[in-house]
């Protein structure tokens, strides 16, 4: 039997404290523990990146980290994404170039863009394609993704210049 | 109407009705949902490919603490359900046999999900082996196991056509060209794995949320299986993670939760498994196909024909469909005057094979449209050419009646020309590297329900809300990710009169009116005729009540853009109107200003002060279509969308390993209503031809058991795998569509893998047989050119990969 431990972590900028198995992923603790059901969960074996989160900045596969494996550290989910004022750059740019089409696949899709634009602000199409490569779409064949993501990277430069 | 520009929403591109749920986690899909009380369901699948059940052990499973029901095939109504009620060869549990590996036994609904998995485990079940028929050949062979007693020979479904006379005109054939291909079993791979949460409540009220394609099917299955009148049965589709064919039909997981809610009277969640994904699939069969073509010394085409044999699994699923499709897709798009067809698909004991998109007919495509470029080269004529030279025109019948009312072939044809610099580039390339083209068409919209009946196809409400001047648009088809509802909202918009923000959209409940689902690329079509009908109705009700108020005639008045606006010369006195809303809106600030036209926000008030409640209603149903040939049914449409591709790709000649560089593509979509979403539609089609194409087979071990049930071994194209798609949108204009549109959603993944294999011919001079093109066979291919020893390479030891041909030929 697993046992029941005190987690502490922090969660889309908040600090949570919650009880979790030792057997529970992280995917498991948001989607069923925490409501936070915008993490998919498309295989749990690691193949698809529908459950990617952010995991002190670096997108994770949540159904392979283990909840208690994220004590102390720092969760990023697509709950967390947008601020109270305006989508991220990366969500916004979905939405305008028609790059989600059953959105299954588009939280984890956004959160690797994201982190790779924290990484690298100013990629190639083919760095781009690299750092989403692990998120599978089976609807949009990938060139509205990579055009919105090229698109975010161009605002969000632009944003940082003026 | 053809490149009409009074188009105010159509052909546009606002942000889908969808996205911003979607893009921030909001979006809710069934495994999404949480209802009070729920239980957890699990199914006891078959380990075994084939074999027959002595004796079924639940004690242990139902002595387990938290679990709260137990159903084998003992406990549930013995009755069969499929898809085509003529072939209706499937029961929810299995009762004295198993037949694939995967096939249902029992089920079990317990308080958390790890409970009802180890009640599964549980149970204890005696088998008797029995042998298994792994492929179409077998199946075939003079004593072969029977898997059904209701399919002798092991065929499910048999179709022998003959339109025009093959035989009479063979002799007049120059130039003969023959050639077969054999395929793998595919998956759908869609992201969201099947979910359903059945809800049973005190009323008898069944309630079914779930990752559906087709509320309407399913919902008359659970009816008809549970025995609750259609009347008792809701079924709901919430946000959909991607179908493409194989959420299309009722599935065992989704009855076993209806059964399980009715014998706990508790909400019964079950959500799949990727290896249930695998095991369940309903997706693209395997194929064998051969085929002679004959044209005459002009290259003018005379006769195809056709043999195929499908391997279709264990049951028959849209398998009697998937048969016909394969032969009668082909009647066009090039003016073909004799055509045969024999098709046989065989009952195996493996995964059941349904629709996948462009149903029955990639594969009968892929080999024909090589036998067109082999044609081309014997007669020295460029395969572009060969194909404009025999092209349909709007307006023409293929010999298999199905009527063309619209086809822009010809122009996507010389778009993917221009767009891949074909007569510059083609010939010019080193070696390893070529162009390929390829054409398809396909039904925008099944001709007839998959059950004989008059029903209408589908049917729409457009309620004004009471104040506001927003519309609700209500209906029962399927968003699963192509964008339907944006689409259904677009032309409701633009038949109203109003900026697409005053729609809202409901949809995907069988409690809102009857649409049998996507599928058959039938929504835009269908669909969007009953929205289009509600609309216009709406329309005129509020229109009426103006005119009488106003002391114009209708026939003086329209919306446009969410204004009143009159003929030239006709006054409209408002002024009434007006005070009565402002008096009924004191204290608002939106009010509309004095010198204001009277905008439709007003004009619906004053119809429902008027009138009451105004709703629009709409329906369609298609006219009577096609020939009266057994099987016409299959392929005939109210319309046909039609796609034309060049692929560029390079080969390493040293790997077999394929590139692909850049394609080409061309789509008449009629009329576009979302041009974002015809784009999508294409892109993504692409890129699932171009798996299937290159790697996607689903393999199994020599016990029928799928070796790469998961989505590392099985492998779908990454961001990595994509080439650059040109998406060349084509419009022209349907007779028989809404504001002249029709389907994208199959047709243009038609021309994909014929493109692909044409481009890999011109890279290497080798033509291939067997599809997926992995490096094994690429390179064991080019080495046979070369004369090499391949023998080492291990290219077609698979188990079942012997080619098939049609029995008794």
């Amino acid at each position: 039997m697993s046992v029941k431990k005190l987690l502490t972590f922090t969660l889309n900028g908040r600090q949570v404290q919650l009880a979790a198995h030792s057997t529970d992923t992280l995917a498991a603790l948001l989607r069923d523990s925490l409501g936070l059901t915008g993490t998919k969960l498309g295989c749990g074996e690691g193949d698809c990146g529908a459950c990617t989160v952010l995991l002190d900045g670096r997108a994770v596969n949540s159904c392979l980290v283990l909840a208690l494996q994220v004590q102390d550290r720092v969760v990023l989910t697509i709950e967390g994404l947008a601020t109270d004022e305006a989508l991220h750059p990366v969500q916004q740019a979905f939405i305008e170039h028609g790059a989600i089409q059953c959105g299954f696949c588009s939280p984890g899709m956004i959160l690797s863009s994201v982190a790779l634009l924290g990484e690298n602000p100013r990629p190639t199409e083919q760095q781009v394609r690299v750092a989403i490569s692990g998120n599978l779409c089976r609807c949009t064949g990938y060139q509205k993704i990579v055009e919105a993501v090229l698109d975010a990277a161009h605002k969000l430069a632009v944003e940082e210049g003026a | 109407m053809s490149g009409n520009k009074e188009f105010r929403v159509l052909s546009t591109r606002p942000a889908r009705l969808d996205a911003f749920d979607k893009a921030t986690g909001r979006a809710v899909y069934t495994d999404d949902m949480k209802l009070s009380g729920v239980l957890y369901g699990a199914l006891l699948q078959s380990p075994v490919a084939h074999a027959r059940i002595l004796r079924i052990d639940t004690a242990a499973a139902r002595a387990l603490p938290g679990v709260k029901a137990v159903l084998t095939a003992a406990d549930v109504p013995d009755v069969a359900f499929g898809v085509s009620p003529a072939r209706h060869d499937e029961r929810v549990l299995a009762r004295d046999l198993v037949r694939y590996v995967g096939d249902e036994i029992a089920c079990v609904a317990a308080v958390d999900a790890e409970t009802a998995q180890r009640a599964v485990e549980l149970i204890r079940v005696d088998y008797r082996e029995l042998p298994a028929v792994l492929d179409a050949a077998s199946a075939f062979a003079d004593g072969a196991p029977q898997l059904h007693e209701i399919y002798p020979g092991n065929v499910s479904a048999e179709v022998h056509q003959e339109f025009g006379d093959v035989a009479a005109v063979r002799p007049q054939a120059q130039v003969l060209v023959k050639g077969q291909m054999e395929s793998e079993m595919q998956d759908g791979a869609f992201l969201e794995p099947q979910s359903a949460i059945a809800d049973y409540d005190h009323q008898g009220q069944l309630t079914l949320y779930s990752s559906t394609q087709t509320v309407h099917y399913v919902q008359r299955t659970v009816a008809m299986v549970t025995g609750l009148p259609v009347g008792r049965v809701r079924v709901v589709k919430p946000c959909v993670g991607g179908g493409f064919g194989p959420k299309a039909a009722c599935s065992t997981m989704e009855l076993c939760a209806c059964l399980l809610s009715m014998n706990t009277n508790r909400p019964v969640k079950i959500t799949f498994s990727r290896e249930q994904v695998f095991l369940h699939s309903r997706a693209r069969h395997k194929f064998f196909h051969e085929m002679e073509i004959g044209l005459d010394s002009a290259g003018k085409l005379l006769f195809l024909d056709h043999q195929a044999v499908l391997d279709g699994g264990a049951y028959t699923s849209f398998g009697i469909a998937t048969v016909y499709y394969a032969g009668s897709l082909l009647g066009g798009p090039y003016r073909l005057p004799n055509m045969r067809y024999d098709g046989v698909r065989a009952v195996t004991n493996k995964t059941v094979c349904g629709a996948q998109r462009g149903h029955g007919g990639v594969i009968a495509r892929a080999l024909f449209e090589q036998l067109l470029d082999q044609a081309a080269e014997e007669l020295s004529i460029d395969p572009m050419q060969l194909r404009l030279m025999n092209m349909m025109e709007a307006g023409d019948s293929t010999c298999n009646d199905l009527n063309m009312s619209s086809l822009g072939m010809r122009e996507c044809l010389q778009a993917v020309r221009d767009g891949s610099n074909w007569a510059a580039r083609r010939g010019e390339l080193p070696e390893g590297r070529g162009m390929g083209v390829a054409c398809g068409f396909f039904v925008s919209g099944a001709g007839y329900p998959i059950y004989r009946s008059d029903t209408f196809h589908c049917t729409a409400a457009l309620k004004l809300q009471e104040d506001g001047g927003t519309a609700l648009l209500q209906t029962a088809s399927a968003e699963i990710g192509q964008g339907s509802d944006t689409a259904m909202a677009m032309i409701a918009a633009e038949a109203l009169g109003v900026p697409l923000s005053a729609i809202r959209v409901v949809s995907g409940d069988t409690d809102l009116g009857v649409d049998l689902g996507a599928y058959s690329s039938r929504q835009t079509l269908m669909t969007g005729h009953a929205c289009k009908q509600a609309a216009e109705s709406a329309r005129r009700q509020v229109l009426e009540v103006v005119a009488e108020l106003g002391g114009v005639s209708v026939a003086d008045l329209d919306i446009v853009a969410g204004v009143i606006v009159t003929r030239a010369g006709i006054e409209l006195d408002s002024g009434a109107m007006r005070t009565r809303y402002i008096k009924e809106h004191r204290g608002w600030t939106d009010n509309p200003g004095r010198d204001e036209p009277l905008s439709f926000r007003e004009a619906s008030r004053m119809a429902y002060l008027e009138r009451g409640t105004i709703v629009g209603l709409g329906k369609y149903r298609p006219p009577v279509l096609g020939g009266k040939f057994k099987g016409a049914a299959v392929g005939t449409s109210p319309a046909y969308g039609c796609s034309a591709q060049v692929v560029e790709l390079s080969v390493d000649l040293e790997t077999g390993q394929i590139s692909m560089h850049h394609i080409a593509d061309a789509h008449d979509c009629g009329q576009a209503v979302h041009l974002t979403s015809v784009e999508g539609q294409m892109q993504g089609s692409v890129s699932m031809g171009m798996g299937e194409a290159l790697f996607e087979a689903v393999r199994f071990d020599d016990r029928g058991r799928v070796l790469n049930a998961n989505l590392a071994d099985y492998k779908i194209p990454t961001a990595l795998d994509m080439p650059h798609i040109e998406a060349i949108v084509v419009e022209t204009s349907e007779p028989n569509g809404p504001f002249g549109a029709k389907e994208v959603g199959e047709g243009a993944i038609m021309p994909t893998i014929p493109a692909i294999l044409n481009a890999l011919y011109d890279a290497t001079g080798v033509r291939f047989d067997k599809l997926p093109l992995t490096a094994e066979q690429v390179l064991s291919g080019i080495r046979a050119q070369r004369g090499e020893d391949v023998s080492r390479l291990g290219v077609g030891t698979d188990a079942g990969a012997c080619f098939c041909r049609f029995p008794g030929r």
